[in-house]
């Protein structure tokens, strides 16, 4: 029975290759998972985001918006962009309601109209507000959002950081896979590489100048977005992060986009 | 007790403890050419003109206690009938918990299609702004909503009528006979005191948005009967009419579409009325390996008003696409064409609209009418094809 002894052979062979593979995929998966628990409970936060669009030439333009985040269990977060900057946007907002796997919900509140608009979430891979950030990086990030493979643990400036390979399990996004560099100590998201669907590198994410809250919860001051194919670059600038502001479910109602605030 | 002059009210408030204030808005020039002879004596053929429209918002109470103040202004060489101040929005909001309390003047929106606004009967239009009805007058109101796990409950009281606006005799856009607006009449002895109630429900179903509503009070849409002026000269007397209205809102998100529906029903000494809109807006997302998404939008409109008494939209197919450029400039181009299925009279409106710069937004807006029936309401328009352009500045 030559024939089943080269089976054999060739299980035995193959054996020790998938347990890495999945041992590697389990390790991302409980990286991803470790992150997720890390940020738990932080509840509520509201911060200020100064967005700084530059072309290849290096021409800028500005855009403020005010953002706040509801932390919701069993389900992605809630969120509110309200735009102060462009002036001819001012007043517009955009509430967010994130799910895992589903299409998020999505308002639009247009203040020369007065006119609150459903829209579709379905455009997870285009750029949001002209930047080079698509709607899918500015999104809540949910674990079962990626499939995940560790790749290796390597030096990252001042920290050490656990490498990952992630691939988008939710429909229409832009890209076919993600390498990111989270800390070991508080998995801090350090750097992203983001590859299209012709499998070549479309963006570089870097995240920094990193603040603690609560004595737990970090997050970045500065996170800058570089188009490799276009030239094209975002700077986003955090301040006045507070959390825990005693935001709930009724500051985050698609009737509530009409206050003016 | 003493009462109290509200503009002192609103001054005690104010005074009390502002603790943010905003002031924004925008000042716009806004120039229009016309591409043919005028139909009707007296009407001019360029035009431009100044608008500005500020805007000022305070909160106090931690926020749970907000007012906001928006006016319009319309300068205007040619056209006396668009020379016009407005106050849009003047209005004291208290937050409680589940409840909000509007008392003032505001500006609402209700209604989910983009080619006509079938359910949106809080507000008058401000006519002289535009034919498609999206510049409304701030209508005065005590408005009280109520959040609830069925649903999202609106009660309004509208305190105070307002009269539609209409062009005179130079403008551009408007009846063969002018409007005298001097003469306009009431079915209700309160006249434009008369009080209406609106209410409305509404709530959200996964990807199903759902609102009903009644109305009871003053129709903003009058009849125009035959009349003179006080030299004897014909004219179009506006009379406003009592009415009764339920109406549905819904509209669904399925994958790339998103389909929506508005109904009405309507009950007046003059004739009843049973209209609808429906359709779908279908997008493809970055075509062509762009950042542009292209949106393709068709709306069918009934209306079983006898004919003579219909409106624009009475059994019209509306087909549009919408071209989003995701761009810096968040460009835009809107391009329009409504038939009417029993006459074949067409209209056609592109309108594109950029940012230059930070702080200026340009807009080009290309109306024609094409085929018309005599016996269209587009009839008076025929000749009015235009091109209009408008530069803002934001601050």
């Amino acid at each position: 029975m030559p024939r089943l002894k080269q089976l054999i052979a060739l299980a035995l062979l193959a054996l020790p290759l998938t347990a890495v593979a999945s041992s590697a995929e389990q390790r991302g998966l409980e990286i991803a998972e470790a992150a997720d628990a890390y940020d738990a409970g932080f509840g509520d936060f509201v911060a200020d985001m100064k967005m700084i669009l530059a072309n290849k030439a290096g021409e800028t333009s500005t855009r403020e918006i005010r953002i706040r985040t509801l932390e919701v269990e069993g389900d992605g977060d809630k969120s509110l962009s309200i735009f102060d900057e462009p002036a001819d946007v001012k007043g517009t907002k955009m509430l967010t309601y994130s799910h895992g796997l589903e299409p998020d919900d999505q308002w639009l509140y247009l203040p020369a109209l007065k006119r609150v608009k459903r829209i579709s979430s379905r455009n997870k891979s285009g750029p949001f507000m002209g930047s080079t950030f698509a709607f899918e990086d500015l999104g809540s990030q949910e674990v079962e959002k990626y499939t995940y493979k560790y790749l290796r643990d390597e030096p990252c400036g001042e920290w050490t950081c656990h490498v990952i390979e992630r691939y988008p399990a939710y429909e229409y996004s832009g890209y076919t896979r993600q390498v990111v560099w989270l800390d070991t100590e508080a998995y801090r998201l350090v750097k992203s590489e983001f590859y299209d669907r012709k499998q070549s590198l479309l963006k570089t994410l870097t995240m920094s100048e990193y603040q603690q809250f609560l004595d737990h919860y970090w997050r970045p001051g500065r996170m800058e977005m570089v188009n490799h194919q276009t030239g094209k670059s975002t700077i986003l600038e955090w301040t006045n992060y507070r959390f825990r502001t005693g935001l709930s479910e009724a500051d985050f109602r698609s009737q509530t986009l009409k206050r003016t605030n | 007790m003493r009462w109290i002059p509200p503009i002192l009210l609103l001054q005690c408030i104010v005074t009390a403890a502002p603790v943010a204030a905003d002031f924004s808005g925008n000042v716009a020039i806004e120039a229009v050419t016309f591409f043919e002879d005028a139909q009707f004596d007296d009407q001019f053929d360029d035009n431009a003109t100044l608008s500005f429209e500020p805007r000022w918002t305070t909160h106090w109470n931690d926020g749970d206690d907000r007012f906001s103040a928006e006016l319009f202004l319309r300068a205007d060489g040619e056209d006396a009938g668009r020379e016009h101040a407005d106050i849009r929005e003047l209005l004291w909001l208290r937050i409680d918990g589940d409840n909000e309390w509007r008392v003032g003047i505001n500006t609402m929106f209700w209604g989910v299609v983009e080619s006509q606004h079938l359910v949106d009967v809080i507000n008058q239009i401000d006519a002289v702004e535009g034919i498609d009805g999206e510049e409304k007058l701030g209508q005065p109101m005590l408005h009280w909503k109520r959040y609830t796990d069925s649903g999202v409950f609106d009660v309004l009281i509208l305190a105070g009528f307002r009269e539609r606006t209409f062009q005179e005799a130079e403008g551009r856009l408007r009846a063969p006979l002018v409007v005298d607006t001097d003469q306009a009449g009431y079915e209700s002895d309160d006249e434009e005191s008369h009080v209406d109630l609106a209410l409305r429900w509404s709530q959200t179903y996964g990807d199903l948005d759902l609102g009903v509503h009644f109305f009871d009070g003053t129709n903003r849409e009058p009849l125009l009967l035959s009349g003179s002026d006080e030299d004897g000269d014909p004219v179009l007397i506006p009379f406003y009419e009592q009415m009764t209205q339920i109406g549905v809102d819904a509209q669904l998100i399925y994958e790339d579409w998103i389909w929506r529906l508005e109904l009405i029903r309507r009950e007046a000494d003059s004739a009843d009325r049973s209209a609808f809109v429906a359709g779908f807006e279908y997008t493809f997302y970055g075509i062509l390996d762009s950042a542009t998404d292209l949106g393709l939008l068709a709306e069918y409109s009934y209306d079983d008003r006898p004919e003579g008494q219909r409106g624009v939209f009475d059994r019209d197919l509306f087909v549009g696409t919408r071209f989003a450029f995701n761009d810096v400039q968040s460009s835009e181009i809107l391009a329009g064409l409504i038939v009417d299925t029993d006459n074949g009279s067409r209209s056609f409106r592109v309108e594109g609209n950029r940012r230059f710069g930070d702080s200026f937004r340009g807009t080009l807006e290309l109306q024609l009418f094409a085929n018309v029936d005599d016996a269209d309401p587009l009839a008076a328009l025929a000749k009015d094809d235009h091109l209009l352009l408008e530069l803002a500045y934001f601050f």
